[in-house]
């Protein structure tokens, strides 16, 4: 029935490698990532985490590997035709259109005419302000539809963003730093939607904030240097002598 | 009722009357003829600001090379006239009758081969929006596939334009060289040089002008507009929500492309010829200034600007030639540090707050209607 | 056979033309190498460097007049004196404007070709409300004049050779300041990192004003040298701008080499073709080749593969 086997994984990673002139930012990288999983990448700086979750969104073409996602070959694929097969990349930095309102963000974001004619006749109509109203509730701004997103305050920039992916329906989710900037609460409040979330979508997050990746991690990968270094269980991770030493250890 | 409405917010509405008042009606019922022919030209460059707008002030594409489309546009209607001015009768006295003057002065003896579509004028309408669309098509797609924007794109525009020119220049015998393609008498049989047949182009090319900005607005109120101004600001963003960020861009430079060749066609019908003095370099940034002026996000502000920088630049070249450089360096100066969104700009920020506050203080004298504003504070 | 021409002749012409070339490639350099610091350093194209060229070709034009006139002695080495004060009236010039234009519109690099471009405009007024429309020329010193001859079919004229050996000067000067002296270390410091840099005490806004003002005061040398190939008028700067641009482009912003050996190319082939067909028709197509090649490879021919 499915388009790929039932034992596959959503998203395996093999072999990964990209160089930037001689120096290996991610090298022989595998890592594999099950549906319906909150998968939380850490390491120290420069272990190629961002890196990663460019090769997987092709905005960085990798060397040597391959990216597969539901059974589809990543690799060679342009930026929009993976969104379009179903993943979604939130930034670093929230990156968002400061210009528009909270409502016109999500409507932007709206799966629905997607070429150049589709964006000339598109039409707002029910289904668009339902989704919108739905997402925007979701990601706590159902008050704030209207407001110019430039003056939304830092994480509600970060939700916006998170709701943004969310109206695309995507199959995985890939968030860096998705809690940088925001208050306990809102922390708390971020860690809830992700859960609610994953009853229909995987999620990559990476993240420094060791609480917030306890509140939600499955399983979390540690990347050295741009290799895997340890990958299980929050629990499992932190007490490995390796982990600990690259943490620690200088 | 909700402040959407049709195409138009309706403060639009009123600034569409006022400019179709003032070009349809005010215009041609004030000034003589020649002065309404100026004008005319005048208003074939507010097609290129027009384009301008949509590209660079919403989409962020800085297109240095405008006067390329303006001027295919224009070729393309020029060779037709030309052809049409060049019957054997008309060119007996040459050694090969039949032929533009210019081939025959540089020793060309037979019409080259692009040459003879135009003797159609339906060809020749098709070709007018079509060569310089698919020119646009072919730069642009070379471009922005590849991820050129910026710096870059504007400069790669202005060496295109750069080298048109000079390629127009050195191919005299086909081209007309750098006086152009001139001598443009009839249209279908119709003089175009009379008094009557100026007045009739000024309204068609007012009326197509029209057609264009309502056009322009509907691209700017749709989807695609506020997906212009999100790629300008977020381009990574839009990519990554799943649009096809260079096909927009491809469309809107082609559409620009198209609003300058119109543009270029008319102003050939209205001047009687056509030269490589409107494709090069300094034309093509010239027609950037208009759009600068008039402020680069108003479509309204693009029209306004073309009169304005055009009728400051005769008046001036007349009484003091030397000063016009500077005065046109001091304005693109101005418009960069001090107006950045130009006059449109200046209106909104500066006019509309007084006169909002003036029609406020006159309702506030009125009795009776004091209460209602007095309440708000 | 080639043409009408032997081998032998053939050859002879490419290698005339050549020499020929390397006073446009000199100028080309210089040009480049000025427009490529500023370019580098803060990412907008000043639109006015030609007309920062013209200056010095002005100022070398002075200086030619004053020599002749008044003092005939000192004659043989104005050129000298000429270059400098090329150098310093452009990079004077060049301070003045990163003052007053340029560094209000950082950010803005769309905007700063339209300020500059207008400032072009000014400028050209200028020259010619001063030294009027008609274009002058300077008289070189008679140890300038003449040719060296390789064969008896190839001739060098010394004042290109002493252009040639004049520019690969500056450029290794230029390398040097950029790879050793405090001041380039600081210049790559702030393009690198432009915080961090201030952060570590580095007057960023100097060395901003300071690049700018050496990218024009190059640009002076440029206009030094380019009295020897052409005559001086307030609108012969416009027409290398968009070559230059292309220069820089060609050989990939941020590579020094790259500049120096797309100069090179683009004016080698220029000169070459000039011979075959009309200067004209020899500017197009080098321009359409430049052009297409950088369609098909736009990050230039001396890029390094770095992560965005």
């Amino acid at each position: 029935m499915d388009p790929y086997a039932p034992a596959d994984f959503l998203l395996s990673v093999e072999s990964l490698t990209v160089s930037f002139d001689g120096f290996k930012a991610v090298n022989d990288l595998s890592f594999y990532v099950d549906e319906n999983e909150i998968r939380v990448i850490i390491g120290p700086n420069g272990a190629g985490k961002t890196t990663v979750l460019d090769l997987i969104c092709g905005r960085t073409r990798p060397t040597e590997g391959s990216i597969r996602f539901r059974g589809q070959e990543l690799t060679g694929m342009r930026e929009h035709e993976i969104v379009h097969a179903g993943i979604g990349r939130k930034f670093q930095n929230p990156s968002i259109y400061e210009d528009l309102t909270v409502f016109e963000n999500l409507e932007l974001s709206f799966p629905r005419g997607r070429n150049v004619f589709g964006a000339l006749f598109f039409r707002r109509d029910a289904e668009v302000r339902d989704r919108v109203e739905e997402i925007a509730e979701m990601i706590f701004l159902k008050d704030h539809l209207n407001t110019e997103a430039a003056i939304l305050s830092h994480g509600q920039k970060q939700w916006l963003e998170i709701g943004m992916l969310l109206i695309q329906s995507p199959k995985l989710l890939m968030l860096d730093e998705p809690v940088a900037g925001m208050s306990i609460a809102e922390r708390r409040k971020t860690a809830e939607l992700l859960n609610t979330i994953i009853r229909n979508q995987s999620v990559i997050v990476i993240e420094h904030d060791m609480k917030f990746v306890e509140d939600i991690a499955h399983r979390v990968t540690v990347l050295h240097q741009g290799r895997v270094l340890s990958e299980g269980s929050m629990e499992r991770v932190k007490n490995d002598p390796k982990v600990v030493e690259v943490y620690l250890g200088h | 009722m909700t402040s959407e409405t049709f195409l138009f917010k309706q403060r639009e509405w009123v600034a569409l009357a006022i400019l179709a008042a003032l070009i349809l009606l005010v215009l041609p019922a004030t000034v003589d003829i020649f002065r309404l022919n100026l004008v005319g030209k005048y208003l074939t460059y507010a097609f290129v600001a027009l384009g301008l707008v949509l590209c660079w002030g919403l989409g962020g594409i800085l297109s240095l090379g405008q006067g390329i489309f303006f001027g295919l546009g224009g070729y393309c209607m020029a060779m037709f006239l030309k052809l049409e001015a060049s019957t054997p009768e008309a060119t007996k006295i040459q050694s090969t009758p039949g032929i533009p003057d210019f081939m025959d002065w540089n020793q060309v003896t037979e019409l080259p081969f692009w040459w003879q579509p135009f003797h159609s004028f339906g060809f020749t309408l098709i070709a007018i929006v079509a060569v310089p669309t698919a020119f646009a098509y072919v730069i642009g797609a070379a471009m922005f596939k590849r991820r050129v924007g910026g710096v870059y794109f504007a400069i790669i525009t202005q060496a295109v334009a750069a080298i048109l020119t000079i390629l127009i220049i050195g191919q005299q015998g086909y081209t007309g060289g750098v006086n152009g393609i001139t001598d443009l008498r009839t249209l279908l049989g119709w003089d175009i040089r009379t008094d009557d047949a100026k007045f009739v182009l000024y309204f068609v090319n007012a009326v197509l002008l029209i057609g264009c900005l309502v056009l322009a607005q509907f691209v700017r109120v749709s989807k695609f507009g506020r997906l212009l101004v999100a790629m300008r600001d977020r381009e990574d963003r839009v990519r990554f929500s799943g649009y096809d960020v260079s096909n927009f861009k491809i469309f809107v430079f082609c559409l620009a492309a198209a609003f300058s060749a119109v543009g270029g066609a008319m102003f050939t019908l209205q001047v009687g010829f056509m030269s490589p003095s409107f494709v090069g370099i300094v034309p093509s940034i010239e027609m950037v200034i208009f759009c600068a002026v008039g402020g680069r996000l108003s479509l309204f502000g693009a029209v306004y600007g073309a009169l304005l920088v055009n009728f400051a630049k005769t008046s001036f070249s007349e009484s003091f030639p030397e000063l016009w450089l500077f005065a046109m360096g001091g304005l693109f100066i101005a418009v960069v540090m001090a107006f950045p969104f130009g006059l449109a700009g200046v209106i909104r920020e500066h006019v509309e707050p007084a006169l909002l506050k003036f029609t406020r203080s006159v309702a506030l004298l009125r009795p009776g209607a004091a209460a209602a504003p007095s309440s708000s504070k | 056979m080639i043409g009408d021409y032997t081998f032998g002749e053939f050859t002879s012409i490419l290698a005339m033309q050549g020499f020929a070339g390397l006073s446009l490639f000199s100028v080309f350099v210089l040009m480049a190498l000025g427009l490529a610091i500023i370019f580098g350093q803060m990412g907008v194209i000043n639109m006015a460097h030609g007309e920062f060229m013209i200056l010095g070709a002005y100022v070398t034009y002075l200086c030619s007049h004053l020599a002749t006139e008044y003092v005939p002695v000192l004659f043989p080495v104005y050129f000298f004196a000429a270059m400098t004060l090329a150098f310093c009236a452009s990079f004077g010039l060049g301070v003045l404007v990163e003052w007053g234009l340029i560094r209000h519109l950082y950010r803005r690099p769309l905007d700063t070709l339209l300020a500059t471009w207008g400032l072009s405009l000014i400028l050209q007024q200028v020259y010619r409300s001063v030294f009027g429309a008609r274009e002058v020329g300077v008289t070189l010193p008679d140890w300038m004049m003449g040719s060296v001859a390789l064969t008896d079919m190839i001739e060098i004229p010394i004042n290109g050779l002493f252009v040639m050996g004049l520019t690969v000067l500056i450029a290794f000067a230029v390398y040097l300041m950029m790879a050793r002296s405090t001041f380039g270390k600081q210049v790559r410091a702030v393009l690198q990192n432009r915080v961090m840099a201030g952060a570590v005490g580095i007057d960023t806004k100097r060395v901003d004003r300071m690049t700018f003002g050496l990218g024009c005061g190059i640009a002076g040398i440029a206009g030094s040298a380019f009295t020897m190939i052409g005559s001086t008028g307030p609108t012969a700067g416009q027409l290398y701008i968009v070559d230059t641009f292309l220069v820089v482009v060609f050989g990939g912003a941020g590579s020094l080499i790259g500049t120096i050996a797309s100069a090179f190319t683009i004016s080698q082939a220029q000169s070459a073709m000039e011979f075959f067909m009309s200067g004209s028709m020899a500017k197009v197509l080098t321009l359409l080749t430049v052009v297409g090649i950088l369609m098909l490879r736009p990050q230039g021919l001396f890029t390094l593969n770095i992560r965005r």
